[in-house]
């Protein structure tokens, strides 16, 4: 086990930043589509409620493999078929897009719920006293809904930096790709996995410690 | 029936809410059937009816918290109902409060009073707190600007909650059963503000269970059921001697 670290340790830690970049990408990525389709769900604008419905439904009938595999082969080999050549997505790019979407379309869930848990007489009472409807979202709603909404993001970010593993099917070097090669050279399985495993469990720890930490601060102020 | 009284009030500048036949569906429901009324500028104009009657609803559509069906509604020479009026501005001069109080509950009550007009930049913020600090002198809690909502009582929260109203500067103010919500000893102390705002002039509709408050503040009494306006009078027409059937029997259950 110590030689396997000594010798590929230096490897696992960038592989590990590589998965932390991937995933940090696409959680603000995500962060920005579960806000727009989000509000997109609470409004009462019929076409942009279906636009939203749409786009979760879609994503989340999708499995995230399948999601990767059509975007890193499928989209490239469809823009060449329509006779552009060049067209050229490496796997971090790929990977950052299946991933952002997906895990969009769950914070666009988390979002939708967390606004619509807000008691509508709050909207009815700032916009009683002149705000506009957005102004009444921005200042007096989502600010309420964020408490909510906090487990249940730290929860999908810890899903999304797992989910991150299944993008080893194209070919990007986070952890688990890495881990592959590593028991390809050694056939050292156990030792591998164990220390790829540990290593996901540190960060998840770790995220989660902030997350309840941060729980904490929003919560004093009720 | 309030339709004989249109002609002689139609666009007087007294006259700060005009109701034209008004019409609210919900779906397939009708809850305001044809509602006609004016309301006078320092009115105390009080709805009383049975639950469903469409008071709240009534009261609702005359600063837009529900679209109407068909009608028209005219706030300061304003049609309200017109999709090219700005709603958000009319709204400023007209202040609501509600049976749930609903005021901001991550926000103190300090940043509760002076959110909206700090926002739509009606005050300064240093205006906004001299102003909200008075408001709240006035409703006998100027010693709780930093609470939180949920430090206070119900009655206390209904009085931020008209605070926080009369702070946008209104000249119309609506009260959708702002009682209905608390113990009965708050009762009072809300009551006891309203009073004090309606003989300083303000002009009122109330909707509300306490006919007592009708009763020694109302103008105008208006007993509402199915949809109508039923009866209207003075408080002591209404209450004292009804005339109609159904308004003899609610107030026979009430009193």
């Amino acid at each position: 086990m110590m030689t396997l670290i000594q010798t590929y340790g230096s490897m696992l830690i960038r592989a590990l930043g590589q998965t932390i970049l991937l995933t940090g990408l696409s959680l603000i990525f995500a962060m920005i589509i579960g806000m727009i389709f989000g509000l997109m769900n609470v409004g009462h604008n019929r076409v942009l409620n279906l636009i939203g419905t749409i786009y979760v439904d879609a994503v989340r009938g999708v499995p995230l493999i399948v999601l990767a595999y059509f975007i890193y082969f499928g989209i490239p080999a469809g823009i060449q078929s329509i006779g552009i050549t060049g067209f050229r997505m490496n796997a971090l790019q790929a990977g950052t897009i299946a991933l952002s979407m997906n895990c969009g379309a769950y914070m666009a869930e988390i979002i939708r719920a967390g606004i619509q848990s807000v008691d509508r007489g709050q909207m009815e009472a700032g916009r009683s006293l002149g705000l506009s409807y957005s102004a009444g979202m921005a200042l007096i709603v989502v600010p309420q809904a964020i408490r909510t909404m906090i487990p249940s993001i730290i929860n999908q970010f810890i899903i999304t930096l797992k989910d991150s593993s299944i993008l080893s099917v194209i070919g990007f070097p986070e952890l688990v790709n890495v881990g592959k090669t590593i028991m390809g050279n050694t056939m050292k399985c156990l030792e591998t996995w164990a220390i790829v495993g540990i290593m996901y469990m540190v960060v998840i720890i770790t995220l989660s410690k902030v997350s309840k930490k941060i729980e904490r601060r929003v919560n004093r102020g009720r | 029936m309030a339709d004989n009284r249109i002609s002689g009030g139609d666009n007087s500048p007294q006259n700060k809410i005009q109701v034209r036949n008004l019409k609210k569906n919900f779906g397939s429901l009708e809850v305001l059937k044809d509602i006609s009324l004016d309301v006078a500028e320092g009115e105390v104009v009080v709805l009383i009816g049975p639950s469903g009657s469409g008071k709240s609803t009534l009261l609702r559509c005359l600063n837009q918290l529900e679209k109407v069906t068909s009608g028209q509604i005219i706030i300061d020479g304003q049609d309200v109902t017109d999709k090219h009026t700005d709603i958000n501005k009319v709204r400023e001069n007209i202040g609501m409060v509600f049976q749930h109080f609903n005021l901001f509950n991550h926000l103190n009550v300090m940043k509760n009073m002076t959110l909206a007009p700090v926002h739509l930049k009606t005050l300064s913020k240093e205006e906004a707190k001299v102003k909200a600090q008075q408001l709240l002198e006035r409703v006998g809690l100027g010693d709780r600007a930093e609470a939180y909502p949920s430090q206070l009582s119900g009655g206390q929260k209904q009085r931020v909650a008209i605070a926080r109203a009369l702070e946008m500067n209104p000249d119309i103010m609506l009260f959708d059963e702002p009682t209905s919500a608390l113990d009965p000893e708050m009762v009072g102390e809300v009551l006891a503000v309203m009073k004090e705002l309606a003989r300083e002039g303000m002009t009122m509709v109330v909707v509300t269970h306490e006919i007592g408050f009708a009763r020694e503040v109302a103008s105008r009494v208006i007993f509402m059921e199915g949809g109508y306006i039923v009866e209207e009078g003075t408080p002591d027409e209404v209450l004292n001697h009804p005339k109609e059937a159904r308004t003899i029997d609610f107030l026979s259950k009430v009193l």
